[in-house]
């Protein structure tokens, strides 16, 4: 299997801070104290994709995306 | 070396007074190593394109094929970009003439840095020169269409470039569209996606990135965004050679770079230096109206540089170890007796004002930390110290879809860095006595 990995993005205009992704991922993702997510940098953890892909489809601003790196 | 030129910093103000005497007359172009900024007319009066032709050839015309010739010339003469990120300019050429359509070079004059004038003062003084580098940036890359974006607010440098172009279309066919589009004034209005954003139709807004410009900017076509002093260098290195732009300048960082110099000096105005000419040298020929306690370098988008760094270059590697960087060449001198606290909550404040409200981080983030500056500068005392203020920086940082956000939070960092004593006294005792007076450094008051 190649060692490609996935890495969590934010587009900043588009979010507008529902903090969904925070609840749905708490372990990658926390809000600042304005409720706009922080989410950590590099790869995310296989264990945790799925979840992460069920933030990205429940953000009402659809502003979360996996974007390939490596 | 080239001295300090007397001009007025305020925007919109015409340059009244060229000369190092107090005198009318700019010095002999030959004693000083002035390039922009030679061969102005008295009084800054007008260059005709005929009197401008006498010294610069007609650029050759554009056709689709890029002229790859003249950016290897620019990528050997080692210029770097004027306004401000210092991206070779070659690279960025090679980058749009590879694209699939035909390019278009968009000229930048729309200058948001409220602390800089170089640019409007070389549109009003050298139009001509401005738009042979775009020609010529034109046939580099291949380009049909030039576009000078320029602040709708600063009426000369419009009105001079317009003529500069009026009077070409009568005499000159260089095969090139060019038109002039006059831009929305603010900081963020020239930010490359959002200048690119504006001459599509749209609000002069910065987009999410990718696409850069360079991919797909106006009209969906690679876009070459560059400054307008960078374009008249690209003038005359078509011109004269990189032999001879190395030759002002380091081996590294070579030629010469305009400078708005104000705070608290008597003759703010724009300098041309030679990169690498040390910052005390430069303030020292822009006279001190009291000892310098500290700089801020770059302007509103720089960094606090102590006068103990003054000896410091003015070049990238000359700054670095100060964290600091050219940038657009802006120089903003703090008097001693001043606080550069209440100096930078004053900026911060701005910085709150004139985003472009499209991301949380810098919508909230922004007018929180201007807050929280300013009670560190004027009382009552943040509770948490200083705590929240570099949380905050450090959470604010690289979140925003520009480098606006991160320019208010390196600001912030320098700030409590070199005025570190400052920020404890402030802390502990009170507010220092130069936080009660007036500000150094003019603010522009809101736009809207």
């Amino acid at each position: 299997m190649a060692c490609e990995s996935e890495v969590l993005t934010v587009d900043s205009i588009a979010c507008t801070g529902h903090g969904i992704c925070a609840q749905l991922l708490p372990e990658w993702v926390r809000l600042d104290d304005w409720g706009y997510p922080i989410i950590r940098p590099g790869a995310v953890p296989a264990t945790l994709l799925p979840q992460a892909k069920w933030a990205i489809t429940n953000c009402p601003a659809l502003a979360l995306h996996l974007r390939k790196s490596g | 070396m080239p001295t300090a030129l007397d001009f007025r910093t305020r925007p919109g103000a015409p340059p009244a007074n060229f000369g190092t005497n107090g005198g009318t007359r700019p010095p002999a172009p030959a004693e000083n190593g002035f390039r922009l900024l030679a061969h102005l007319p008295p009084g800054g009066g007008w260059t005709s394109l005929a009197e401008h032709r006498t010294r610069y050839p007609a650029p050759p015309a554009a056709t689709s094929r890029p002229l790859t010739a003249l950016i290897d010339e620019i990528e050997r003469a080692g210029l770097r970009g004027r306004g401000g990120a210092g991206f070779p300019t070659a690279t960025k050429m090679r980058s749009v003439a590879s694209g699939r359509a035909r390019p278009i070079v968009v000229a930048n004059a729309t200058e948001g840095e409220p602390a800089s004038y170089k640019d409007k003062l070389l549109a009003t003084v050298q139009p001509h020169l401005i738009i042979d580098g775009a020609l010529y940036a034109a046939a580099a890359v291949g380009a049909d269409q030039v576009l000078i974006g320029v602040d709708r607010t600063a009426p000369a440098a419009v009105a001079a470039l317009r003529r500069a172009l009026d009077e070409r279309a009568r005499v000159e066919r260089s095969g090139v569209t060019v038109q002039v589009v006059e831009t929305p004034p603010g900081y963020v209005s020239g930010e490359e996606s959002a200048l690119v954003h504006f001459l599509n139709g749209g609000a002069a807004l910065p987009t999410a990135s990718p696409p850069r410009p360079f991919e797909r900017g106006v009209a969906k076509r690679p876009t070459l965004v560059n400054n307008v002093e960078t374009l008249a260098h690209v003038a005359q290195i078509a011109t004269r050679g990189a032999t001879w732009f190395r030759s002002a300048g380091s081996p590294d960082e070579p030629g010469t770079m305009l400078v708005s110099v104000s705070g608290a000096v008597a003759r703010a105005g724009v300098a041309e230096v030679a990169l690498g000419t040390p910052l005390a040298r430069i303030i020292e020929q822009a006279c001190p109206t009291t000892p310098a306690a500290a700089a801020l370098v770059g302007g509103f988008f720089g960094t606090w540089v102590p006068a103990s760094g003054f000896s410091a270059p003015l070049s990238r590697a000359g700054l670095t170890p100060l964290g600091a960087a050219p940038g657009a060449g802006v120089l903003i001198v703090l008097p001693e007796g001043a606080c550069g606290l209440a100096e930078t909550a004053a900026v911060l404040r701005w910085y709150a004002a004139e985003g472009a409200g499209q991301c949380g981080p810098c919508a909230f983030g922004l007018p929180a930390l201007a807050a929280e500056a300013a009670a560190l500068a004027h009382g009552p005392v943040p509770a948490q110290g200083l705590g929240r203020l570099q949380r905050w920086g450090g959470e604010i940082e690289g979140r925003g879809a520009c480098k606006h956000p991160d320019g208010a939070v390196r600001l912030l960092r320098s700030a409590l860095r070199i005025f570190a004593a400052d920020a404890d006294a402030h802390l502990h005792r009170r507010p220092c006595r130069g936080s009660l007076g007036g500000r150094v450094i003019p603010v522009p008051g809101p736009r809207r």
